[in-house]
C-alpha cells in the first residue's frame, strides 16, 4: 500500500499542472496547427485542406518582419546582458544584508502593467518630450531628431521590458557561487580579474543561458513595443500576427506565421544550447 | 602565558635556527559586525618551523580559522605582524603569498574536472605545459586519484573531493600548507584513514602543515606541536605529549582528554613541590611551577589512567586520597570508576583489564586512589 502510494506520488504532484498545460497549451496548439492548414474565410468558415500555402505566403510576404523580429530580439538580449550582468553581480556580491531590498527595487517598476510601462516610454521618448525636448532646446540635438518610431526605440523598449527576466536568473547563478571558491582561486595565485574570468563567469553561465531563453523568446515575439514605440518600418512579426488575427481575420496565415516563428525559435534555442555545450549548462542550472 | 619547562624537550621549541616558516607576532583581529567590535583573535604569537606539522586546536569560535585566514592573507590583522619565511607579509594579498589553503568545505571549482582543478594554480603561475602535465600527474598519484582526472567534483565522494583539494594545493609546492578542519566532513573511518594519509603525504612532500582542528585526538596523533587556543588566545603551545601530560592551564587540562581537577590549600612547600591539605588521612604532593606560599589554594590535575585504585591505603611516597565509588563502567579493555571524595570532587579512574575482568571495587565501596606525584600538575 505504501509502495503503491510512493509510486503514485509523482503523478499526483504533476497532475494539476499537467491538466492545466494539456487544456491551455496543448489544445490551443493543436487547434492552431490545424487552423494553419485550413483554407477559407471568416464569412464562409474554414475547412481543413492540408493547405500549406499559408506557410508559403507567410514566409514570402513577411520574411522581412521575421528577420527583423529575430534581430531586434537578439539586440535587446545583448543589451540586457550588458546592462543586467553588472547589476546582478553587484547585488549578489556587494548587496550584503540588503540583497532582497535591491531585488525588490529592481522589480518595482515591473509591478506596473507592461503596456503602461511601454506607454510611459513613449512619453519619455516623444519628439519634444522630457528627454529630447530639453536637449533640443539646449541645441545639443537637431530639431528633427527623433527616437520614437526608430528601431532604437523598439529595441530599447524590449530591452527594458524584459530586463528582470535576465537579471534574476543571472543573480540566482551568481548568488549561488560559494565565496570560498573565489577565495580558493585567489589563494591559487589568480588575481581579481582572473578569478572573474575563470571562475565567476563560467559559474554564472547557466544563469545567463536561462536569462537569454527567458528574454529572447518573448522579446522576438513581442508586438506591444513595436506598436507603441515603433513606426511603419519597425513592424515585428508579432504585429503581423496580431493584425492577421484581429483585423484581417486571416486565421490560417496568422497561425502559420505563429508556427513558423515557434519553429525558428526552437531551432535557435537548440543551436544555442548545442553551441554552449549544454547538457552540462542545463544540468548545472537545474542544480 | 606559556612557560616552556626545563626538560620539556625540543618539542616545546620551534625547530632549530633556520628561518621559521610562519611567524605570528602579537596578532590581533577584530571584526566589526552590526556596529560592534568582535575580537576574534586577541593577541597571538607563534613561530612555526620549516617542515613542521603544527596544529591549532580549540573549541568552536576560539579563533582558529581567523588565525589561519590571516596566515593565508584572506584577513588583514587589526594589529600585529605576519611573517612568512622572515618576510613581513601582513598586507600582501593571498595570490602573492607562497602558502596554499585547503578549505573545510574543499571549495573545489565545480565547473572544472579534477585535472583542471589541480592544474589551476600552476596555470596562473604560468608554469610551462609540459611541467604542468608532469606535476599534476605526480600529485594525483600521491593522492591516489589516477584515472579520475575527468571527473567533476560533484561526481566524487567526500573523501575523493578532499584529496582533490589537497592535491590542488600541494601541486604548487607551497612553502606551507594551511588546512582548515580538512577532515571535518568525513565519517569516522574515512577520517582515520585520511589522518594516516595526510601524515604520509606530509612526510613525502616535506612541506610545513598548519592544521586546524577541534578534535583533540586528531591533533595529538598527527602534530609535532600544538597550539591550544581558547577565546582568541593561545593557552599552551607545546608538543602533544607535553600538552597531554602537563597541561599548563585548567582550560587545557579540561579540553584535552579526561582529566581530574582537585584543589587544596598548601600546607607545606618543600623545594619544587607542595603538600596540599585535603582529607585527614589524604596525602597529596604536587610539583609546582610558580612560587606558592602556605595557605595558597592550588589546583592540580591528574589523568585517570595514572591513578591506581585499591581497597587498602597504599604504602610509599605516593599521593593518595580516600573516596567512595559512585559508578563503575565496564569499557571493554578497561574499567572506569567514578570516585567521590569527601570534599565533593569527583575523580575518574581508568583501570586496564589486564589479567581478569573482575573489578577491584564495587559501587559504594570505600577506596584509596593513589598516583605518583610527578604525574600530577599544578595549574595556573
Ligand atoms: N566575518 C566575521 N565577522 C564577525 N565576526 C566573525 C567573523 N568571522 C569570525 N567571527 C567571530 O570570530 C570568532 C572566531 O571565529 P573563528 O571562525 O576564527 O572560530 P574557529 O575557532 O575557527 O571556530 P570553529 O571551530 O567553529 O570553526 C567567533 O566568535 C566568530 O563569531
Ligand atoms: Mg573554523
Amino acid at each position: 500500500m505504501r509502495r503503491l502510494r510512493a509510486a503514485l506520488t509523482p503523478y499526483a504532484l504533476i497532475f494539476p499542472g499537467g491538466v492545466w498545460l494539456a487544456i491551455f497549451f496543448v489544445v490551443p496548439t493543436v487547434v492552431m496547427l490545424s487552423l494553419s492548414l485550413q483554407s477559407g474565410n471568416v464569412a464562409d468558415g474554414f475547412v481543413f485542406t492540408w493547405n500549406w500555402q499559408s506557410y508559403v505566403d507567410g514566409l514570402t510576404n513577411y520574411h522581412d518582419q521575421i528577420i527583423r523580429s529575430l534581430v531586434y530580439g537578439l539586440a535587446a538580449t545583448l543589451i540586457q546582458i550588458v546592462i543586467g550582468f553588472p547589476v546582478a553581480y553587484w547585488i549578489a556580491f556587494k548587496g550584503g544584508r540588503h540583497k532582497s531590498v535591491y531585488l525588490f527595487l529592481l522589480l518595482l517598476p515591473f509591478l506596473v502593467s507592461f503596456v503602461l510601462r511601454t506607454i510611459s516610454w513613449q512619453f519619455l521618448l516623444s519628439d519634444n518630450g522630457m528627454l529630447l525636448g530639453p536637449l533640443k532646446d539646449l541645441g545639443l540635438l537637431p530639431h528633427d531628431f527623433r527616437v520614437l518610431a526608430t528601431p532604437y526605440a523598439v529595441i530599447g523598449g524590449l530591452a527594458y521590458n524584459f530586463l528582470p527576466f535576465m537579471v534574476l536568473p543571472m543573480y540566482v547563478a551568481l548568488e549561488r557561487i560559494d565565496p570560498r571558491v573565489l577565495e580558493a582561486a585567489n589563494d591559487l595565485y589568480a588575481n581579481k580579474f582572473q578569478t572573474f574570468l575563470r571562475v565567476v563567469l563560467p559559474l554564472s553561465l547557466p544563469g545567463v543561458f536561462a536569462g537569454v531563453l527567458m528574454t529572447f523568446v518573448p522579446a522576438s515575439s513581442d508586438y506591444v513595443n513595436a506598436s507603441v514605440l515603433g513606426g511603419t518600418n519597425t513592424t515585428m512579426i508579432g504585429n503581423v500576427i496580431q493584425n492577421q488575427y484581429l483585423v484581417t481575420q486571416d486565421y490560417p496565415t496568422a497561425s502559420a506565421l505563429s508556427f513558423t516563428l515557434m519553429a525558428l525559435l526552437l531551432v535557435g534555442i537548440f543551436a544555442y544550447a548545442k553551441a554552449l555545450g549544454t547538457e552540462d549548462v542545463l544540468e548545472v542550472a537545474a542544480r | 602565558m606559556t612557560e616552556i619547562q626545563a626538560g620539556a624537550g625540543v618539542a616545546g621549541e620551534a625547530t632549530s635556527d633556520q628561518v621559521p616558516a610562519i611567524e605570528l607576532d602579537e596578532v590581533v583581529k577584530e571584526y566589526v559586525s552590526h556596529g560592534e567590535v568582535v575580537p576574534a583573535v586577541k593577541g597571538v604569537s607563534m613561530t612555526i618551523g620549516e617542515g613542521e606539522f603544527f596544529s591549532l586546536l580549540g573549541p568552536s569560535g576560539c579563533g582558529k580559522t581567523t588565525s589561519m585566514r590571516m596566515i593565508a592573507g584572506f584577513e588583514e590583522p587589526t594589529r600585529g605582524v605576519v611573517r612568512l619565511h622572515g618576510q613581513d607579509v601582513t598586507n600582501v594579498p593571498p595570490n602573492k603569498r607562497d602558502v596554499n589553503m585547503v578549505f573545510q568545505s574543499y571549495a573545489l571549482f565545480p565547473h572544472m574536472n579534477v585535472w583542471d582543478n589541480v592544474a589551476f594554480g600552476l596555470k596562473r603561475k604560468k608554469v610551462p605545459d609540459g611541467e604542468i602535465r608532469r606535476r599534476v600527474g605526480e600529485i594525483l598519484e600521491i593522492v591516489d586519484l589516477v584515472g579520475r582526472e575527468k571527473r567533476r567534483p560533484r561526481e566524487m565522494s567526500g573523501g575523493q573531493q578532499q584529496r582533490v583539494a589537497l592535491a590542488r594545493a600541494l601541486v604548487n609546492r607551497p612553502r606551507a600548507l594551511l588546512l582548515d578542519e580538512p577532515l571535518g566532513a568525513l565519517d569516522l573511518k574515512l577520517r582515520q584513514h585520511m589522518q594516516i594519509e595526510l601524515k604520509r603525504i606530509q612526510r613525502e612532500v616535506g612541506i610545513t602543515f598548519v592544521y586546524v582542528t577541534h578534535d583533540q585526538s586528531e591533533a595529538l596523533t598527527m602534530s609535532d606541536r600544538i597550539a591550544v587556543m581558547n577565546d582568541g588566545l593561545v593557552e599552551q603551545l607545546a608538543g602533544p605529549r607535553e600538552i597531554y601530560e602537563r597541561p599548563a592551564t585548567k582550560f587545557v587540562a579540561g579540553f584535552i582528554g579526561t582529566s581530574n581537577l582537585l584543589s587544596g590549600v598548601v600546607r607545606a612547600v618543600n623545594g619544587s613541590s607542595a603538600v596540599l591539605a585535603l582529607g585527614p588521612d589524604d596525602r597529596v604532593v604536587v610539583p609546582i611551577r610558580e612560587t606558592v606560599a602556605e595557605d595558597d589554594t592550588v589546583e592540580l590535575t591528574v589523568r585517570p589512567e595514572k591513578i591506581t585504585i585499591s581497597t587498602e591505603r597504599p604504602e610509599g611516597d605516593l599521593s593518595m586520597v580516600e573516596g567512595t565509588v559512585s559508578e563503575v563502567v565496564y569499557l571493554g579493555t578497561s574499567n572506569s570508576y567514578a570516585v567521590a571524595l569527601a570534599g565533593g570532587a569527583e575523580i575518574t579512574v581508568f583501570q586496564q583489564n589486564a589479567h581478569d575482568s573482575t573489578t577491584t571495587a564495587e559501587r559504594g565501596d570505600t577506596v584509596w586512589l593513589s598516583w605518583q606525584p610527578q604525574h600530577s600538575y599544578a595549574l595556573q
